[in-house]
């Protein structure tokens, strides 16, 4: 039988996350649809689909009969009003939550790293997701989604002294609080560049591109590692693209992987880090979004998304 | 007028962000004697531009700013922040080294990305433009709209930023005019130009003309692409116009000529390569990067920016260059 959820937030994100396990997850099924604009697109949408709405946010739907039934609460609010709907879980340890906004307060979780025991034993990362534990794990953000999983591929085969990823985005696929927050965008994907990608120092910048029509997500990832094998990193790349695409099918390769040797006569001089040498690697990357919500165009959403369900579908199987 | 300095800030651009530390520091103090009324320093992309994207500084921006807010005594010490690239802990750390001004800047279409940082310099009690970049790309009562936005969060005036250097004079007209119709007559109106298209001081001289009091310009013109409006030129033509101003002319000039134009590695000028980025409407700090790119994988500068131009990139989008590069490789071969 598929276990029930609840999504908060009838943004973009929320609406494309529904659609996305009602459409494809055969494990998750929709318990109800939860927004405080009782005119927002999303809870229609919700309803035209046949999902129980509330439009009263999380104490509404703890209010609700379906409630008792909830196993797993997707927030695709807000960093603030994630803070609020955490606190409210705390009187209901058993329900597992999964934060899609840049708030942080539970551990990050990017599937092709963490959900790879032996890669994430390596990285030094270890997330309990066991069932008397209060999960509350967290997404990073779109762009941590797309360019996480490259750095844990160089740090794998040798140490990461810098990641720095550029995240550019279609201006339609962002949403009016992505746009009033885009420091929590930059601060959270640096310091999850850090501790899943296994970088020392981690940089990440976001560009939106309005052109018509909309151009499809784009991320670009640096980093600057000891000098290593650069078939095997090459190899490693590949394969970590392979496992992202697993649950994101539109994440691909846009090019072969480039090195650049930065000799130790010439350094480069970064902030945090000081004057380093070593081997410079750029990995450029496309992903084109299964348009569930927003067209093909929208990436970002589906990468969040997808990641999102893959971890919601972990943790009621655990 | 105001006349903001930006020698070094978009000067960074066509150095590759290697100003010394003490070179940039006298630089400061005699444009400061020189009499310009602000002096913007950063690396060329703002605060925390240094990056493998954009190219790394020879120092972080806190060791540039570090110490010269005292030995200014006209000038305000100015910055620029992009965010999506600085944050607003950034714009905190240049307060605490005496910055007291700053521009936020954002794409055309985009100024709602700067409501937190616009606000946040607000409540440090700072001077802010909201900074419009390619404004080309935007047509003159939708660039209004956006300058609107950046007045609501607090701005204290908004600049039509021709960060493509492909603005022609009615261009420029037509979107000061916007401006002067949309905000309030509280708010100031700037502009910032590039010389890509050799219209560097027409265009700040017509957007003068139609209402703007706050002026960029750069020493020698140094900056990103063909540079910006030339500073001692445009303070020689607002003498001749007998517009009042600050600055002294025979100090810029001295200056522009004895300082600036040995450092440039590669002349800052129109030629082929800068006037396609005006001609093709490209991010004039695209230019050092599509010149290596060029070499790297053995193509023309100019059919890069062109390509470029094509594909619609934005300010800040300097990874695309080598993917463009790439793929203009792939179908030689």
């Amino acid at each position: 039988m598929k276990k029930k959820v609840a999504i908060i937030g009838s943004g973009n994100i929320g609406t494309d996350l529904m659609i996305k396990i009602i459409r494809t997850s055969e494990v998750l099924e929709m318990g109800c649809f939860v927004g405080i604009d009782a005119a927002s697109d999303g809870l229609a949408r919700a309803q035209r689909m046949g999902v129980d709405i509330c439009a009263t946010g999380i104490d509404g739907l703890i209010k609700m009969p379906i409630w008792k039934e909830i196993e797993v609460v997707f927030d695709a609010t807000s960093a603030k009003a994630h803070l609020y709907n955490f606190g409210k879980m705390e009187a209901y340890p058993k329900k597992k939550m999964v934060d899609l906004t840049p708030a942080a307060v539970g551990p990050y979780f990017v599937p092709a790293v963490n959900g790879d025991s032996s890669l994430s034993e390596k990285l030094g990362l270890t997330v309990d997701l066991s069932e008397d534990n209060r999960v509350n794990v967290n997404m990073v953000t779109c762009g941590g989604q797309a360019t996480i999983p490259i750095v844990a591929a160089v740090s794998r085969v040798a140490k990461v002294h810098y990641g720095e990823i550029v995240a550019s985005i279609a201006s339609k696929s962002a949403g009016p609080g992505t746009r009033a927050n885009i420091d929590e965008f930059t601060e959270t994907t640096s310091e999850a560049i850090e501790k899943v990608g296994g970088a020392t120092k981690g940089k990440a910048i976001i560009i939106l591109n309005p052109a018509e029509p909309p151009l499809v997500m784009r991320d670009t990832v640096f980093t600057l590692s000891d000098q290593a094998d650069k078939e095997e990193i090459r190899k490693s790349v590949h394969n970590m693209v392979a496992e992202v695409q697993k649950y994101v099918p539109g994440y691909t390769l846009h090019q072969e992987v480039q090195f650049d040797n930065i000799p130790e006569s010439e350094p480069v001089f970064i902030e945090g880090v000081g004057y380093k040498s070593g081997l410079k690697t750029t990995v450029l990357l496309q992903v084109i979004g299964a348009g569930h919500y927003l067209p093909e165009y929208a990436g970002n959403l589906d990468i969040m998304t997808s990641a999102a369900m893959a971890v919601g579908e972990k943790l009621v199987k655990v | 007028m105001y006349i903001q300095d930006v020698t070094l800030r978009d000067g960074m651009h066509a150095i590759r962000h290697q100003y010394g530390k003490q070179q940039l520091k006298e630089l400061a103090i005699s444009l400061d004697k020189a009499g310009v009324d602000a002096i913007e320093i950063s690396h060329g992309d703002g605060l925390s531009g240094g990056s493998f994207n954009y190219g790394f500084g020879a120092h972080t921006d806190w060791e540039w700013l570090e110490g010269l807010a005292s030995e200014l005594n006209h000038a305000v010490l100015t910055t620029l922040l992009i965010p999506g690239i600085g944050t607003i802990e950034d714009l905190n750390k240049a307060y605490d080294l005496g910055v007291r001004s700053v521009r936020v800047a954002t794409h055309c279409t985009e100024a709602d990305v700067s409501r937190q940082h616009i606000e946040a310099a607000k409540k440090l009690g700072m001077d802010v433009g909201g900074f419009l970049m390619m404004a080309h790309m935007n047509e003159p009562t939708k660039l209004a709209e956006q300058a609107k936005l950046m007045e609501s969060y607090g701005a204290d005036c908004v600049y039509v930023t021709d960060s493509a250097g492909a603005l022609l004079m009615d261009g420029v007209a037509d979107r000061i005019k916007a401006f002067s119709d949309t905000l309030d007559s509280k708010t100031e109106i700037g502009i910032h130009c590039h010389h890509n298209l050799s219209l560097g001081v027409a265009n700040t001289i017509v957007a003068m003309q139609h209402g703007a009091t706050r002026l960029d310009a750069s020493l020698a013109g140094m900056g990103a692409g063909a540079g910006n409006c030339p500073l001692e030129v445009l303070i020689a033509v607002l003498n001749r116009m007998d517009v009042p101003h600050n600055s002294d002319l025979h100090m810029l000039m001295n200056l522009a000529d004895d300082v600036i134009r040995p450092l440039q590695e590669r002349p800052v000028r129109v030629d082929r390569e800068t006037l396609s980025l005006g001609y093709a409407g490209v991010y004039s700090s695209f230019l050092l990067h599509s010149e290596r790119a060029a070499q790297k994988y053995d193509l023309k500068t100019a059919d890069i920016l062109q390509e470029l131009g094509k594909r619609k990139m934005v300010g800040g989008q300097e990874d695309m260059i080598v993917d463009v590069a790439l793929d203009m490789a792939k179908k030689r071969a």
